[in-house]
């Protein structure tokens, strides 16, 4: 089962998730990038059913790019959550998406930010957040370890607690796990997570 | 679980002395989980007028929006605010209009009218107004909501006893409520000023 979370620190937003594209009991991949890069500087994460997560994220990433250049400046966080939010919002009555968000983002004038939007399109600003049955062990360990402006390392540790008790404690538990961060200096990928490596094939002769 | 309880939620308004004071629970669920104990279900629209959404939180927002964009269209029209009798009856159009693909939602009115008479009401998912002359409920503690204020309301209280009142009724219910609760927040409007105020509960 997928699990994406994230949380706000002290200038920065990390997200992760797990890398595992599976279907039914079969999974396909485990290196799978479900955190897209929107611009700059935002991330969103995503988990639900395969082709709406890539079909919706690719689409809201396209749009965010059209606004860049039709208007010369980048979208800000929350103009881009909530534009998020209302293209669910009017698929929900119509051909629904079944993708559940985190967007990260960090503004200059704002700092960083975390919205949480639900495949309802339900949108709520959050400072820390959780999809997935993986969020009944980060929730909590989020609530118990989280407090405000806290450092990266501080914050990929708590990360990395979240991983290691959905890995421990989840029956259908993902390997693999890929964090996210953005903050002034843009959107980037911080670390995997592996505990299975996808072996390096060698090119067929 | 019915849709109308997926997020759990409980909104209650009542009338004073030339006053009115609306109030909600924060929490914002998923079934059982809870996900932020800080969402917002009481909408100012102008001055004198708040409306509370309880019910599907999506709905909120999109009613949430949809109500303020044609108040706003209104005002640009009519160069005043709307009345509360007349936002009840727009609010009541446009939960019908989608009769048979509805908003799961539950309005809870409340505003001040001509001579800054308090006047609330409710509607279900479908926009059946019901008007009452002391206090309206809406939500999934709406039961309880009906027990406390039954019990604790009187007629013509002042402000500062109206919000007493409304707090401990609303606190009162959301802890027989498991999807509701996690603080409260209280929006108390007299004909001169409003009052925001967040209140402390049970936090579970």
């Amino acid at each position: 089962m997928e699990s994406v979370f994230g949380l706000v620190g002290d200038g920065f937003a990390v997200v992760a998730a797990d890398t595992s594209a599976t279907s039914s009991i079969l999974v396909h991949k485990s290196n799978e990038d479900k955190i897209m890069k929107l611009d700059s500087h935002k991330l969103l994460g995503a988990s639900g059913e395969p082709g709406d997560r890539v079909q919706f994220t690719e689409y809201i990433q396209k749009n965010v790019h059209l606004y860049q250049f039709r208007n010369g400046i980048p979208l800000t966080t929350a103009a881009a959550a909530n534009f998020t939010r209302g293209e669910l919002a009017t698929a929900l009555r119509k051909n629904p998406y079944n993708v559940n968000l985190l967007m990260a983002g960090f503004d200059k004038d704002t700092g960083p930010s975390l919205y949480f939007i639900d495949y309802l399109a339900t949108l709520h600003k959050v400072e820390k957040g959780a999809f997935g049955y993986g969020s009944f062990f980060c929730l909590s360990l989020m609530d118990r370890y989280y407090h405000s402006a806290m450092t990266l390392p501080e914050a990929i540790q708590l990360v990395d607690k979240c991983i290691m008790e959905i890995r421990s404690r989840l029956v259908v538990a993902p390997p693999n796990f890929l964090i996210k961060i953005v903050d002034k200096d843009g959107a980037r990928e911080y670390a995997w997570r592996e505990s299975i490596k996808e072996p390096e094939l060698p090119a067929l002769a | 679980m019915s849709i109308f309880e997926y997020n759990g939620s409980a909104v209650v308004a009542m009338v004073g002395k030339n006053c009115f004071a609306i109030a909600s629970d924060r929490r914002l669920g998923v079934n059982l989980q809870t996900i932020a104990t800080d969402f917002q279900r009481i909408f100012k629209i102008h001055d004198k007028l708040y409306i509370g959404l309880s019910g599907l939180a999506t709905d909120v927002q999109t009613l949430h929006q949809r109500l303020v964009f044609r108040h706003k269209l209104y005002h640009l029209r009519e160069e005043r605010d709307m009345k509360p009798e007349t936002f009840a009856s727009l609010v009541s159009a446009m939960l019908y209009e989608k009769r048979f693909g509805p908003y799961f939602c539950m309005p809870v009115i409340a505003g001040l009218g001509d001579n800054d008479v308090p006047f609330i009401c409710t509607m279900d998912a479908i926009g059946a107004k019901e008007l009452a002359k002391d206090f309206v409920v809406s939500g999934t503690a709406s039961e309880s909501l009906y027990g406390a204020c039954e019990s604790m309301f009187k007629p013509d209280m002042e402000p500062e006893e109206l919000f007493e009142t409304i707090s401990q009724a609303l606190l009162a219910s959301v802890d027989r409520d498991c999807l509701s609760g996690w603080g409260g927040y209280v929006v108390l409007v007299t004909p001169t000023e409003v009052q925001e105020r967040t209140l402390k509960g049970r936090m579970d």
